[in-house]
């Protein structure tokens, strides 16, 4: 039962990478949208992702209830030692989500709008950086559980040069599947170019955060390069992630978005598993190269049995819905109804 | 302000508000579906527009209830990270099915708001019913790990150490379904009179009279209901916390002295310090029938539990005699409503009717919130109740006074800014949910 949690809580990372990702991409991508296009951008994004937001916000939800009944001690520590990037998380979350549903029930469009847009675009881009950030920070062996000071034990375990940079990293990425997510949206040619533009310089911009991630590994003392190059797995992962990069290059422009989309997905998965893969089981590394592993921070056999069955007989229910949700919203476009 | 008071009062906060989104979240998709089944089986198109109004609101809602949730699964480990560290995989259950519960809300909510003329209508109206039906299930058992931190069940506690964690037992504890009961009966009643309330104001301002009309009778038959069955509940568990949490009852009741055939104080400034009560008015053994069934058992008073487990009595008592109060009040104004719609329909849309309802829009939350200060901060100073407490489960950063005045800013705004929502999409029902003018029902001058 352990392997089965262990999975829905790697699934539950990997699909708010996506899903999650791609939504607060959408919100990058009309932060640096001219101002000519930005109505037509805010369209589309909103007939792709309107039905479907909430949905993509739980797998969060339900890694983080994982984490915390499963693994109460991973939870716990993070929770203690990065406390303040997890409160501006928060406060990101909070602020995209509901700029997101005001700016489209309030009944009346004004000058409110601008505000609304303002919290949306922004909190989109803050958002995914602080998710970097903590996730560079599970990984950097900067925690400090027996740090004495306030700047050590709550500061400088998120904040160094590798975490910062695998948060601006992560904005690429999302800013980059979201493009690539709307090309396939976009109804009229001129709004696919853009968006085919958009993935070309986002992807580029990710290219540069990630070379930008080595040097601040290298610089921070984080073994990223052994980690990714030492083993089979990670050494394929990144292989495989590096060649879909290539190909989705040569596809941009001319290939289905379906295939653009996996393409792209597939990348960003393969990241996340090379990087995945070198500490597994190990979660939360810590400073002197203590860690807590998934296999010796886990609750006892009878939570985790729960915890299982509750997580399959869950996804029995949710995974069918959740497809129909997607496939009856892809059908057909949205603005041919009524809202 | 020191850390523990400001992680509590943050935390206060954070539910308090969520609270409050979460219940209309859960309440309104039934006012929703019933206004839909009405217009899929009478095909008044008044109904459509009105579902589609509510539909709006429940949107709002929704999300705002959904991130603020969001970040109270974040904020337990932020504030409290050794309790939950041991409480976790014990009380962790209801969370890991509410997190099912709470997504299946989400995509029905998306089928449901995008879904008009896209799907077979009684589909359509199907997910608008497993809106409502996921949204109850989550309030039950988010509740339901409530009730495990007032009554702890589940494991062995040994020498410091939580043994044979039993999840399921850990769920179904001995206060789940007091509180369940109580806390749904109080979510029905209170959105129910807060948007009837909403509504009576509209009809009282001879504005789109027939749409209001429609979506008060639905709001206010659901509140009443659930308003005059509420004591029932309250009465369970009052018995309940009188058997489990004797020095809660004891602050609610300001009971200092132990003794048999205790009154019942209503009102009144209870002195901590002198143990008594000043300007109360006391009903002799009420107390006694109202904790045990018997006008003569002897009730616990906070003088049989060690000084430094009393919970605070002044908070306790006022919010428990507010709970109390504006639940009677919102009963009677139950009871004369089904009495109007039973046998004096003149009643109906008469002033002092609609202005009783218009009165009651905010009791029934500041009811839930006073309940909620009552089940709380009678349980202090524990944070799992008898075993471990609030000061030791509190984070070790230093500064939570910050993040506190953060938070405060966050809801305040967030508040103001749904309010300013709602008060637009209401003022845009001529315009937008209600485009005809509506002919005046013949007896809404009554």
């Amino acid at each position: 039962m352990l392997y089965v949690v262990i999975t829905f809580l790697c699934l539950g990372i990997l699909l708010y990478f996506l899903l999650g990702g791609a939504d607060f991409g959408a919100g990058i991508i009309e932060l640096f949208t001219h101002r000519r296009n930005i109505r037509r951008t805010r369209t589309t994004m909103y007939h792709a992702i309107g039905p479907i937001w909430e949905a993509n916000h739980m797998w969060l939800i339900i890694a983080i209830v994982i984490l915390f009944v499963g693994f109460p001690r991973i939870y716990a520590t993070m929770s203690v030692y990065l406390h303040i990037p997890l409160l501006l998380l928060l406060i990101g979350i909070i602020a995209r989500g509901t700029a997101f549903v005001f700016r489209h029930y309030d009944a009346v469009v004004d000058e409110m709008q601008v505000v609304y847009n303002n919290i949306f675009v922004y909190s989109s881009f803050l958002t995914p950086l602080f998710l970097g950030i903590i996730a560079g920070s599970v990984v950097s062996g900067h925690i400090d559980v027996q740090a004495d000071n306030f700047l050590d034990a709550y500061v400088f375990s998120w904040l160094h040069w590798f975490s910062v940079a695998v948060g601006f990293f992560t904005v690429a990425l999302c800013g980059f599947l979201a493009a690539i997510y709307l090309i396939g949206e976009a109804e009229e040619e001129q709004d696919r170019r853009r968006f085919i533009e958009k993935a070309k310089i986002l992807n580029l911009v990710a290219v540069i955060c990630g070379a930008l991630v080595f040097v601040s590994a290298q610089v921070e003392g984080v073994p990223l390069v052994n980690w990714l190059f030492g083993n089979a797995v990670s050494f394929t992962a990144i292989v495989a992630a590096t060649l879909s990069l290539l190909l989705l290059w040569v596809l941009l422009g001319r290939g289905q978005s379906k295939v653009l989309r996996f393409l792209a997905g597939f990348q960003v998965t393969m990241i996340l598993v090379a990087i995945g893969y070198a500490h597994f089981p190990n979660f939360l590394l810590l400073r002197g190269g203590d860690h807590l592993s998934l296999f010796e921070a886990q609750a006892p056999a009878s939570t985790i049995n729960a915890l299982g069955w509750a997580l399959v007989l869950g996804s029995v229910l949710i995974l069918p819905a959740l497809f129909y949700l997607f496939y009856s919203f892809q059908k057909k476009p949205l603005h041919d109804y009524e809202v | 302000m020191d850390d523990l008071f400001a992680a509590r009062s943050q935390m206060a906060l954070s539910l308090g508000f969520h609270i409050i989104y979460a219940c209309i979240g859960m309440v309104m998709p039934f006012f929703m579906a019933v206004s839909h089944y009405r217009y899929l089986t009478s095909h008044q198109d008044v109904y459509k527009r009105l579902t589609k109004a509510w539909s709006k609101g429940v949107a709002i809602f929704f999300a705002t209830g959904a991130v603020s949730g969001t970040m109270l699964s974040f904020e337990l480990g932020l504030l409290w990270p050794k309790f939950m560290e041991h409480a976790g995989p014990i009380f962790g259950m209801p969370f890991s099915l509410e997190g099912t519960a709470f997504f299946i809300e989400a995509i029905a909510l998306g089928f449901f708001l995008y879904g008009w003329g896209r799907f077979n209508p009684w589909f359509h109206w199907f997910t608008g019913v497993v809106v409502g039906l996921s949204g109850l299930a989550s309030g039950i058992l988010v509740v339901s790990a409530n009730a495990w931190m007032n009554s702890p069940a589940g494991f062995d506690y040994v020498n410091g150490q939580y043994l044979n964690i039993d999840p399921i037992k850990a769920m179904f504890n001995d206060a789940w379904f007091s509180q369940a009961l109580h806390m749904t009966l109080a979510a029905f009643a209170a959105t129910g009179f807060a948007v009837a309330g909403l509504h009576a104001l509209m009809i009282l301002r001879k504005k789109n009279v027939v749409f209001h009309a429609k979506a008060f009778k639905i709001a206010a038959i659901f509140g009443a209901v659930a308003a005059i069955l509420q004591p029932i509940s309250g009465d369970i568990s009052a018995k309940d916390v009188a058997q489990r949490q004797p020095a809660k009852l004891a602050a609610m009741e300001a009971h200092f002295h132990t003794e048999k055939a205790a009154p019942l104080v209503l009102g009144g400034l209870p002195d901590e310090d002198k143990k008594e009560v000043n300007y109360a008015i006391k009903i002799p053994g009420m107390l006694s029938f109202l904790a045990h069934g018997n006008f003569e058992q002897e009730v616990t008073g906070l003088d049989q539990i060690p000084e430094e487990n009393h919970p605070p009595v002044l908070v306790t008592h006022i919010a428990f005699q507010i709970m109390v109060g504006l639940g009677m009040f919102l009963m009677l104004v139950s009871f004369l409503y089904l009495l109007a719609l039973w046998k004096k329909k003149n009643w109906l849309y008469s002033t002092w009717l609609l202005r009783l309802f218009v009165m009651a829009i905010p009791l029934g939350f500041i009811a839930i919130e006073a309940g909620w200060t009552v089940t709380e901060v009678g349980r202090q100073p524990w944070i799992l109740n008898g075993i471990m407490r609030t000061k030791d489960a509190v984070t070790p950063m230093p500064g939570i006074a910050y993040s506190f005045y953060l938070f405060a800013a966050i809801y305040v705004s967030l508040s103001l800014v749904v309010a300013y929502l709602l008060y637009r999409q209401i003022k845009a029902v001529p315009t937008l949910y209600d485009v005809t003018p509506a002919p005046e029902p013949a007896h809404a001058t009554h």
